[in-house]
């Protein structure tokens, strides 16, 4: 709330400026919060996610009317679909194919596939810390390389039975005893400031 | 010193600077004239999957040379579409995540040159890989605690035949080796799918093509091999390719055939035979190939009608005759020798059904189905290297996963063109299913 008001404070002052023929050389830098940046960046992905596990596996898989099968390997399979989670990366890999003004990736303290385990510090502390408060997002910054970025890593919650199933049976899955509802990793997203 | 009077230094340097203009000028022609030779410009040869196109720089450098972008666009351009298909282990997306930027300082991924150098053949560990082979370890270091089997191997083995590519996994990763495990080394029903080119003879577009039109000039006759040929039976006409009388061609020109073969053509255009047509170069010679070659084929130029002939195209001759009418390597003369040879001959002979003999076209020009469509792929260096690129769309449609890594993993039954039995076991499957025995019989709900 503190930031949609911020934004709605820097809108109002530059409408004012502007109004007032404070000209171009005047004109005062306008951006959008880093922190309203991601949040409206991650309800979009989540949202996003979410109706693909509910829509489309859930209606389509085995659960549903069983015309669809979803599958880490859905590629060799007859009417494969790929899992919520690669989906997800999917549309990760795709965006890194267009832009570099952001990215972001799905981690976790217990990843099946272990390149997908936090690295830097800023990710192991923001992915302990979303597990040690439910419903909290963390937010930081860090340097990478040569550049500083704007970090913020959201819960990501499993949203339907399988979630938790899917990875509780996975030979790769260091963790076994997921339930539903329980934060199982998170969401990092990046961007460079 | 006289004044005047040139002396003998004074012409040394006049000469030299009288050379060194005119070879400024003829590199600096050489440079502007597209058909002129680029040979002195060249800093090192090129890999073997170059070499044939290595003289039109802007393949790769397209109109400069000060852009790293430029050169990975100019090799997408040509292997994108083939890594996208082989569901890349290693895409450019994996290593421009901001998480990686400490890799990237070791090998920055991000760009094909990174590990395929052109230029510099001393570096070429095979495959155009030009990095050692153990560069896996600056990801994989842990590989040993997350997977007690790999404990004790060495990072220069990861690519060892049988085990892992870094970019084409699909006939290796670890649930295809389950799905494909207990299979016999030869399958109940070794056998190619038919091609089915007449299929497409329902295409009105296709139809009118063949059909030509106009009529051919008075004089021309019907070539000796015509009757009872492929296009003869389609009913081609003359004229579909070598146009009407008023632009009648003896020879059409090289790609003529795309006209009415365009996905043939399109993976020709792919491969070591057709690249340099590609790139608008005279066609291949085996002259200019790295492999040994019939020295008699030295000048044979690489078209469609090479391999096919001019008015007989026999798909038999093309499949076995054309390829060892040049190639002359070990594997291709013991093909000779082999058993996949024999079927071949007992299947010209009508003893055994139709698909059943294994040419060097089976093996090199594998058959794809695409839709209702089962066509022949003309590239052949697209299941070349790394050999595991075979497994699926050749190995596969005859013999069993284990043994195809097996054979191909034995580099002297290679050369051997098959003939015997794998000398090691690889034990990819093996290991597949001992860890899928550790799960005792715990699935997930897909």
């Amino acid at each position: 709330m503190q930031y949609s008001r911020t934004l709605f404070a820097t809108a109002l002052a530059t409408l004012l400026l502007s109004a007032c023929g404070g000209g171009q050389e005047s004109k005062p830098a306008v951006g959008i919060d880093p922190q309203v940046y991601t949040d409206s960046l991650f309800a979009v992905m989540n949202a996003d996610r979410t109706n693909y596990t509910k829509m489309i596996i859930g209606r389509l898989g085995p659960a549903g009317a069983d015309s669809i099968k979803p599958h880490e390997y859905w590629e060799d399979l007859e009417n494969g679909a790929p899992l919520p989670a690669q989906m997800f990366r999917y549309g990760a890999e795709a965006v890194a194919e267009v832009s570099s003004d952001f990215s972001y990736s799905l981690q976790s303290l217990w990843p099946i596939n272990s390149q997908n385990a936090p690295k830097t510090e800023l990710e192991k502390e923001g992915l302990q810390y979303i597990v040690d408060n439910p419903g909290k997002n963390f937010y930081g910054t860090e340097a990478l390389g040569d550049t500083t970025y704007y970090t913020a890593v959201y819960p990501d919650v499993a949203v339907a039975a399988p979630c938790a199933a899917c990875h509780n049976n996975h030979k790769d899955s260091p963790k076994t005893d997921f339930e539903l509802g329980d934060v199982m990793g998170g969401v990092v997203i990046r961007v460079p400031m | 010193m006289p004044v005047g009077k040139p002396g003998i230094k004074t012409l040394w340097w006049g000469l030299w600077l009288l050379g060194s203009l005119a070879l400024a000028a003829w590199l600096g022609m050489s440079l502007l004239d597209n058909d002129a030779s680029k040979s002195a410009f060249l800093p090192g040869a090129m890999t073997h999957g170059h070499h044939q196109i290595e003289l039109q720089c802007s393949a790769c450098h397209d109109e400069g040379f000060n852009s790293q972008d430029v050169l990975q666009n100019a090799c997408v351009n040509c292997h994108g579409e083939q890594l996208a298909d082989a569901r890349d282990s290693h895409p450019k997306s994996k290593f421009t995540d901001p998480r990686n930027a400490n890799r990237l300082a070791n090998v920055d991924a991000r760009y094909c040159v990174s590990c395929h150098m052109e230029h510099r053949p001393e570096l070429d560990v095979g495959m155009g890989v030009t990095l050692p082979m153990d560069m896996c370890v600056h990801c994989h270091q842990d590989i040993g605690e997350e997977r007690p089997s790999h404990q004790g191997m060495t990072f220069d083995t990861c690519a060892s035949a049988g085990c892992h590519n870094f970019h084409d996994n699909l006939a290796l990763y670890e649930d295809f080796l389950l799905a494909h495990a207990d299979e016999p080394w030869l399958s109940e029903r070794p056998r190619l799918t038919p091609r089915n080119l007449a299929s497409r003879m329902s295409d009105a577009d296709l139809v009118a093509l063949i059909q030509g039109s106009g009529k051919p000039p008075a004089d021309k006759t019907v070539p000796e091999h015509w009757d009872g040929n492929a296009h003869a039976e389609a009913g081609v006409a003359c004229t579909a390719c070598h146009g009407d009388a008023d632009q009648w061609v003896d020879k059409p020109a090289p790609l003529q055939c795309a006209q009415c073969h365009e996905q043939e053509n399109e993976g020709f255009l792919q491969g070591r035979h057709g690249m340099r047509l590609a790139m608008e170069l005279s066609p291949m010679t085996p002259s200019q190939s790295m492999l040994n070659m019939h020295v008699e084929a030295s000048h044979r130029e690489l078209t469609c009608i090479s391999c096919h002939g001019a008015h007989d195209f026999d798909t038999q001759k093309a499949a076995v005759d054309s390829c060892l009418g040049c190639h002359n390597d070990e594997h291709s003369n013991e093909y000779l020798r082999s058993s996949h040879h024999r079927l071949w001959q007992a299947e010209k002979r009508g003893e055994l059904p139709p698909g059943s003999g294994v040419t060097c076209a089976t093996c090199h020009m594998p058959r794809e189905t695409h839709g209702d469509d089962v066509l022949v792929q003309h590239n052949q260096s697209l299941t070349l290297r790394p050999v595991e690129k075979m497994i699926r769309p050749v190995c596969m449609q005859c013999h069993g996963l284990e043994f195809a890594i097996d054979a191909l993993a034995d580099p002297h039954l290679v050369e051997k063109n098959f003939q015997g039995k794998p000398e090691h076991h690889v034990p990819s499957v093996d290991m597949a299913v001992e860890r899928d025995k550790a799960r005792e019989g715990k699935r997930g709900p897909y």
